[in-house]
C-alpha cells in the first residue's frame, strides 16, 4: 500500500528485461542495459537453451533488487512462469508485459488487464479498446 | 446476534449515555469522510483504468515499430551488430526517476525517464562515450532503431507508473471501502445500540423511582389518615366528657346515684 517503503524521489532506477534476444538488443542499443561491478547484469537474454528455473531465478532476482523499478517481461515468457508474474502484487518493481516480435500479443493473458477486466464489465473496456 | 451482542459493555449512566453519542457523532463523521475519499480514488481509478487501456494499445504499437526498426537495422548493420551491442553494455544511460503524487492521502508513485548523461557506455543518445555500433554500415538504421526503442521506453515507463498506481490504488479502495462498511454496519449500529440501552435502562430506572414514591406517598397518606380518625375519636370522648362535666355529675357519678342511693331511699321496695 501507500505506506510501504518507496525508491527516494531523486534517485534513479533502473529498467530490467526479461526478453528475446531482438527485444534486448533493441532496448539495450536505447541504453537501459547496466552491468555493474559484480557483472551483474539487469536483463535476461532468453532463447531457446535457457531454462524456465533460469528465468525464474531472474524474475525473482529482479523483482527483489532495490535500484530496479521497472521489469519488462515478454508475454510468452511470462507465461512460462505465469504462476510467479500472478501470484506477484506488489507495486514496486512495476511488471509489464511486452509483446515479443514472434508471439502475437493477447490481451487477455496479461495479468494486470485480466485484473481491470475481472473488476470492471467486460464490455466497459471492450468498448475502450475500439 | 441482534441486541444484546450487538452493543458495548457499559454502565447505563447519563455520562456515559453523553460519551457513547459523542462516539456515534464521531463515527458518522468520519463514515461521511472516507466515503468521500472512496468516492474520489474511485474517479481516479477509472480514469487511470481508461488510459492503461488505451496506453496498452500505444505500447502494441510502439513495440512493433521498435522491432520492425531492429529488423532494419539488422538488415543494413549486418547480424553481428547484436554481438557489439551485447558487448558493450556497461552502465544504464537511460534510467527511472520515481516520485510521489498524492490523490486524496494515497501515494501513487509515478515514474518517468531520464538520461544518465553519466552512463551509456551502451550507446545512449547523449552518452559520454558515444558508441560505435553501426559506425562501418547502417549508422542511420542504428539510431533510428535506437530512437524507436527510446520511444517505446517512453510508453512503456508510462504504462508501468499507470500500473503501479492501479495495483495501489485498488488496494487502497478495498482498504478505504472496509472501513467504510465496518463503520456503517457494526461500529454505527454498536454505538446506536448501546444509545437504546441506555436510554432504556434509564427509563427504567425512573419509573423505578417513581414507582417508589408513590409508594411511599400513599403509605404516608394512610398514616394521616389513621391518625385523624384516631384524633377525631378522641376528640368526641373528649368532648363528652367535658359535658358531663359541666352538668356537675360524672359519668362515674351518675353511675353511682343508680348503684349507691339504693339503701337511703324508702319508697324503693325492692
Amino acid at each position: 500500500m501507500a505506506g510501504r517503503a518507496n525508491i527516494p524521489a531523486n534517485s534513479s532506477a533502473l529498467i530490467a528485461i526479461i526478453a528475446d534476444e531482438d527485444t534486448v538488443t533493441g532496448f539495450l542499443m536505447a541504453g537501459v542495459g547496466n552491468v555493474d561491478l559484480r557483472k551483474k547484469t539487469n536483463y535476461l537474454l532468453v532463447d531457446n537453451k535457457t531454462t524456465v528455473k533460469q528465468i525464474e531465478d531472474a524474475f525473482k532476482e529482479f523483482t527483489a533488487r532495490e535500484d530496479i523499478a521497472i521489469v519488462l517481461i515478454s508475454q510468452y515468457i511470462a507465461n512460462m512462469i505465469r504462476f510467479l508474474v500472478d501470484s506477484y502484487n506488489k507495486p514496486i518493481p512495476a511488471i509489464l508485459e511486452i509483446p515479443s516480435k514472434d508471439h502475437p500479443y493477447d490481451p487477455a493473458n496479461d495479468s494486470v488487464l485480466s485484473r481491470v477486466k475481472y473488476l470492471f464489465s467486460a464490455d466497459s473496456v471492450a468498448s475502450d479498446r475500439r | 446476534m441482534s441486541g444484546q451482542s450487538q452493543r458495548l459493555n457499559v454502565v447505563p449512566t447519563v455520562t456515559m449515555l453523553g460519551v457513547v453519542k459523542a462516539r456515534l457523532i464521531g463515527a458518522t463523521r468520519g463514515h461521511a469522510l472516507l466515503k468521500k475519499k472512496s468516492d474520489a480514488l474511485t474517479v481516479q481509478f477509472r480514469a487511470i483504468l481508461k488510459k492503461i487501456v488505451a496506453t496498452k494499445e500505444s505500447m502494441g504499437e510502439a513495440m512493433r515499430a521498435s522491432s520492425f526498426s531492429l529488423a532494419e537495422a539488422k538488415y543494413v548493420a549486418g547480424d553481428g551488430v547484436r554481438h557489439v551491442v551485447l558487448q558493450s553494455v556497461r552502465s544504464a544511460s537511460l534510467r527511472v526517476r520515481s516520485h510521489q503524487e498524492n490523490v486524496a492521502g494515497v501515494k501513487l508513485p509515478k515514474f518517468s525517464h531520464f538520461v544518465d548523461p553519466a552512463g551509456g557506455a551502451s550507446g545512449g543518445p547523449s552518452g559520454a562515450s558515444p558508441s560505435l555500433t553501426g559506425l562501418a554500415r547502417g549508422g542511420q538504421q542504428v539510431s533510428a532503431c535506437r530512437t524507436a526503442h527510446v520511444k517505446a521506453i517512453e510508453v512503456l515507463v508510462e504504462l508501468a507508473s499507470l500500473q503501479t498506481s492501479f495495483l495501489t490504488l485498488d488496494e487502497a479502495i478495498k482498504t478505504t471501502n472496509r472501513r467504510v462498511n465496518a463503520l456503517e454496519n457494526v461500529v454505527k449500529p454498536r454505538l446506536e445500540n448501546t444509545i437504546t440501552y441506555i436510554k432504556g435502562e434509564l427509563d427504567e430506572l425512573e419509573r423505578e423511582d417513581f414507582f417508589r414514591l408513590k409508594k411511599i406517598q400513599g403509605y404516608k397518606r394512610r398514616e394521616i389518615e389513621r391518625q385523624m380518625i384516631e384524633a377525631k375519636k378522641f376528640a368526641e370522648e373528649q368532648l363528652a366528657e367535658d359535658l358531663a362535666l359541666k352538668r356537675g355529675i360524672s359519668m362515674g357519678a351518675a353511675t353511682n346515684i343508680l348503684v349507691g342511693g339504693g339503701d337511703k331511699d324508702d319508697d324503693i321496695i325492692f
